[in-house]
């Protein structure tokens, strides 16, 4: 049992891994704007799925992912300009089904431009498996798991370190106050979601190789890129990584101890269970409520 | 005069069938607007008047359906007596949930039910002995309601048409009863509405309970007129597209609802002839309808008539006013 | 001067009533067809149409069936029986469809029954369940081999090579639970034991929690009925796990993109498959090769790679046809009797021969057995 135990883990840390770079998206849109935006696992779709199309037009690997991250940026912003922009200061019902229609669009592109087959990037070096002990691992997961440390170092890095950062997260504590020190949210906001759409293609093309991609791959990450971010507290990226890999890990765990039908209901009982004990998530900043 | 659009509303419904007995767009698709639009004015009562969002609303729906098909195939229950015995546990459930989870707000309220609707749809396609499985559960009885069995898709038109309509009209008096104005308070403001001296806790509970009720007697006559049962219909596609409706129509408004569950409807078949097509338009299409009308179809276009109107000189002030009431928001002691 | 207004109008009435009888004798036959062309089973329902499509237009420029052309009237029911049961209803009452082909998967099919048999009308389904025809229900009936054959087809496999005991890996959709439920009704009859069973989410991006399970009890082989990718993740997590244990998939795999997703790791993977995946391998004496391979040329002429899920469509349309012809008119009631009498009809799954207590009419030998070999489907003997 207990060499299993390490396979489970392992296993939960590579797939925590995929839930936490989509959470993080969710987070950075929400600081900027406190959206949550349902097209993220859209953004994860495209980029697996141009990169698999450029690889197909003949463009070496790098370039194809490069291509298509920068294509999945402008997907983003122009979401931005056109969807999100108009509806500033709509309720938040109204930016969710904004946003969830942004989600099935997306969804309709992918059909018509690549059909309804599943499509697979081969992975980057090689499917020969990495003995650990007792347990195995694909050369593919420690693709993701580097690209996913990487990823939140650099996040932590801009919102830490640079002045574009700084500003972004002033907008999500106060947007009227960052606004009067000269900070323009408009610019934040895009940023905001140029940027997540490039950190979704570059999760979406680190994990093609494991998951295969179609149309609606992104349905089942973005749940669970939301799930991830809520666990950690919304708006706070460091907490979306932890929400992922904690949920990651339960699921496996759940899968290998317990039973893998219920895997799923495990997990999100999970979730309702931090949310009755830290109804803000387990990172989150508690807010006031102003009258 | 508060009644008068659903007595208009009434007469509509009554007289498509009359003008198209035999059309298939009027009776079975209509049928399953009718549907919709009891599950969208049970949500409108949590979403738009109590301001709290639910994902997981198809959780209640199925709770009603399946407790019908259950109990009328396995246990060879009457079906009134499985339908009562389906709205007890959606109610029950709804009433041990509510305050644990309505303590959340937003996003994380969002989260929370939609985490119920999952784990709900999970038990569903995984207690294979009870339910089926995922193949679902065929052979539920027609539904015999004091001796008249319901047959056919006209009366079936008939016999979900009166229960919208009973839907329709229970929502327009719970929204202008003591219970709606103490949750269009909540809406305003939660915290302002305790210092008033409202039980916030207990006026959210009761509208959670009532729209767990609204569904699961839905999902009853769904089981019925479907005579099948499956996961599928039950699952986080339809509880978004259960909030869609509501917000598509006009949020905080109860025809605002029927009509988004309508339109919506009415919009999926409509989509079906562009095959490819359908999901690239169906999203362009509830972008559009944001954007431009962030209060929804239905009370955008109602808005949008009404200055037209009084452009030209027609509008009277009444008509302000009640313009606002039906927004409903802001103005908790709008005069019936 | 009255009765001359009442004469004429009679005739006219008449000579009107006339006419129609000749219009409605050169109306089409129409085919209504419920399949999946979007969501999880879309790849089951694309090829269906298609080859609808196809050799309706055949038929057509051929000069129709007992002279009159034929219409096809589609809907999709995006695998949700909800919206299968709406498309039935819609192409009963208001496309006035004569014939009903589909559903593609057994949920849609179970689901339309109901509607079904209320309006009297003969049903086709190219779906594999053994449920849609166990027990036989007057107007349904199916073209593909039930999950039964297939799994009866693999514990044979199983027994010939002297392996007992399995592991079962299944999904959580309607095929692959349809599929784990004849497995486990079928072991006792050929003294199989299942030592392992473990479901996955058809969405799930990794299986090795379920795997590593396996790998620890003591099967012998490892049954996985699935559909979609994840059978694929399956088989590729397997390899990673370093599991060297026989792996069977089931005949929901059977397409190249199956091969192209698990990559080097389906080598040697054994699956039941319809003949169409082998034809070519078959010997020229068999009389389902002609036709086998008739229909790959067309569908590949005009669409690319086959699929066995097309041929279900390609038989549900022959049997179709020819009862149409023996019935001589699309009368319902005639047109079920004669479907029931389909008799030696060679077909893409293999010769159909039903009777009122076998609506599919297909045995278990039309399934063949193959192995994945060099990345393509190998005939084993």
């Amino acid at each position: 049992m207990p060499e299993q135990l390490f396979q489970f883990l392992l296993t939960g840390i590579t797939v925590g891994s995929l839930y936490a770079l989509v959470g993080l998206g969710f987070a950075l849109i929400y600081n900027a704007s406190d959206v949550v935006n349902f097209a993220q696992g859209e953004f994860v779709m495209l980029g697996a799925m141009l990169t698999i199309a450029l690889l197909g037009a003949g463009l070496p690997l790098p370039l194809a992912a490069l291509a298509a991250t920068g294509l999945t940026v402008l997907v983003g912003l122009l979401l931005e300009r056109f969807a999100i922009e108009p509806a500033l200061g709509a309720p938040v019902v109204s930016t969710i089904i904004i946003t969830i229609g942004a989600a099935i669009f997306l969804r309709g592109a992918a059909l018509l431009l690549w059909g309804k087959d599943f499509h697979r990037l081969p992975a980057f070096s090689g499917d020969a498996p990495i003995q650990l002990g007792s347990a195995t691992l694909l050369p593919q997961s420690l693709w993701v798991l580097g690209g996913t440390a990487l990823l939140v170092l650099g996040v932590r890095f801009f919102f830490e370190r640079t002045r574009p950062g700084k500003a972004l997260l002033a907008c999500s504590y106060n947007r009227t106050a960052a606004q009067l020190v000269g900070i323009n949210v408009r610019v934040m906001l895009r940023l905001a979601y140029g940027l997540s759409a490039g950190l979704g293609a570059l999760a979406g093309i680190l994990i093609a190789p494991i998951t295969f991609s179609s149309y609606e791959a992104g349905v089942m990450l973005g749940l669970k890129g939301f799930s991830a971010a809520i666990v950690g507290g919304m708006g706070n990226p460091m907490g979306a990584v932890v929400g992922g890999l904690l949920l990651g890990v339960l699921e496996s765990l759940g899968a290998g101890l317990i039973s893998s039908g219920y895997k799923d209901a495990i997990a999100f009982l999970f979730v309702l269970m931090v949310l009755f004990f830290e109804p803000t998530g387990l990172f989150g900043h508690k807010v006031a409520e102003r009258v | 005069m508060r009644l008068a659009g659903f007595y208009g509303f009434a007469a509509l419904v009554v007289l498509l069938p009359l003008l198209f007995p035999n059309d298939y767009f009027v009776i079975v698709v209509g049928a399953s607007a009718g549907l919709h639009a009891i599950l969208a004015v049970g949500l409108n009562l949590l979403v738009g008047y109590a301001g709290q969002i639910s994902l997981g609303h198809a959780a209640f729906f199925g709770m009603g359906a399946y407790a019908s098909a259950i109990l009328t195939t396995r246990f060879g229950w009457p079906g009134l007596l499985a339908l009562l015995a389906g709205l007890l546990v959606a109610g029950l459930l709804a009433w041990l949930l509510a305050r644990p989870i309505l303590r959340l707000r937003g996003h994380y309220l969002a989260m929370a039910t939609l985490g119920f609707g999952v784990i709900v749809h999970v038990i569903l396609v995984q207690a294979t002995d009870w339910t089926g499985g995922p193949d679902g559960l065929s052979g539920i009885p027609p539904l015999n309601l004091f001796g008249w069995t319901v047959e056919g898709d006209l009366q079936w038109y008939g016999v979900i048409a009166a229960a919208m309509l009973l839907a329709i009209w229970l929502s327009l008096n719970l929204v202008d009863s003591q219970i709606g104005r103490a949750l269009r308070a909540v809406h305003g403001s939660e915290f302002a509405a305790q210092m008033m001296g409202i039980d916030t806790a207990r006026a959210k509970t009761q509208v959670f309970v009532v729209s767990a009720l609204f569904a699961a007697f839905a999902g009853s006559l769904f089981a019925h007129q479907q005579a099948f049962v499956s996961p599928d219909s039950f699952n986080l596609a339809v509880s978004v597209e259960l909030v869609t409706m509501v917000v598509l129509g006009g949020i905080a408004s109860t025809f605002g609802a029927a009509c988004g569950a309508i339109a919506l409807t009415l919009l999926r078949q409509g989509l079906v002839v562009f095959e490819d097509y359908e999901m690239l338009i169906h999203g362009a299409l509830l972008m559009a309808v944001m954007i431009f009308l962030p209060q929804g179809l239905f009370v955008g276009l109602g808005q949008a008539l009404r200055t037209g109107l009084r452009r030209c000189g027609l509008g009277r002030r009444r008509d302000r006013h009640r313009s606002l009431s039906t927004a409903g928001v802001q103005d908790p002691g709008s005069p019936p | 001067m009255r009765s001359g207004w009442w004469r004429s109008m009679s005739a006219a009435a008449l000579l009107l009533w006339g006419g129609l009888q000749v219009a409605s004798a050169m109306e089409p036959i129409r085919i209504g067809a419920f399949l999946t062309l979007t969501g999880p089973s879309a790849s089951l329902g694309d090829p269906e149409l298609k080859t609808l499509r196809s050799y309706i237009a055949d038929l057509n420029a051929k000069g129709g069936v007992i002279g009159r052309t034929i219409e096809l009237h589609d809907c999709d029911t995006g695998g949700n029986a909800q919206q299968a049961i709406a498309c039935v209803k819609r192409l009963i009452e208001q496309d006035r469809v004569d014939l009903l082909i589909g559903g593609s998967t057994t949920g849609d099919t179970m689901a339309v029954i109901p509607a079904v048999e209320q309006a009297r009308i003969p049903l086709i389904s190219l779906a594999g369940g053994i449920e849609i025809i166990d027990p036989v229900k007057h107007w349904v009936f199916k073209t593909p081999h039930t999950d039964r054959m297939a799994v009866a087809k693999i514990y044979a496999n199983l027994r010939k090579r002297g392996l007992t005991k399995v592991a079962l890996i299944t999904g959580d959709g309607g095929f692959d639970q349809s599929g784990r439920a004849q497995l486990h009704q079928l072991a006792p009859q050929y003294g199989i034991a299942i030592v392992a069973d473990e479901t996955y989410g058809n969405q799930d991006a990794d299986m090795t929690a379920q795997l590593a399970r396996i790998k620890a009890s003591n099967a012998q082989a490892i049954i996985n009925f699935g559909f979609g990718q994840a059978p694929a993740v399956v088989t590729r997590d397997a390899k990673q796990l370093g599991i060297t244990l026989p792996l069977y998939q089931s005949h929901g795999v059977v397409s190249q993109s199956f091969i192209e997703q698990a990559g080097a790791a389906a080598e040697g993977v054994r699956l039941p498959a319809a003949a169409l995946v082998v034809a070519e391998q078959l010997p020229d004496a068999n009389p389902q090769k002609p036709v086998l391979l008739a229909y790959k040329r067309r569908y590949e002429s005009q669409y690319g790679p086959v699929s066995t899920f097309g041929g279900h469509a390609y038989d549900g349309l022959m049997i179709a046809v020819a009862a149409i012809r023996r019935a001589g008119d699309v009368d319902k009631a005639k047109l079920r009797d004669e479907i029931e009498r389909t008799s030696g009809l060679i077909g893409v799954a293999g010769v159909f021969e039903m009777t009122p207590e076998d609506h599919v009419g297909l045995n278990a030998d039309a399934f063949r057995m193959v192995e994945i070999h060099n990345g393509s489907w190998r005939l084993l003997p």
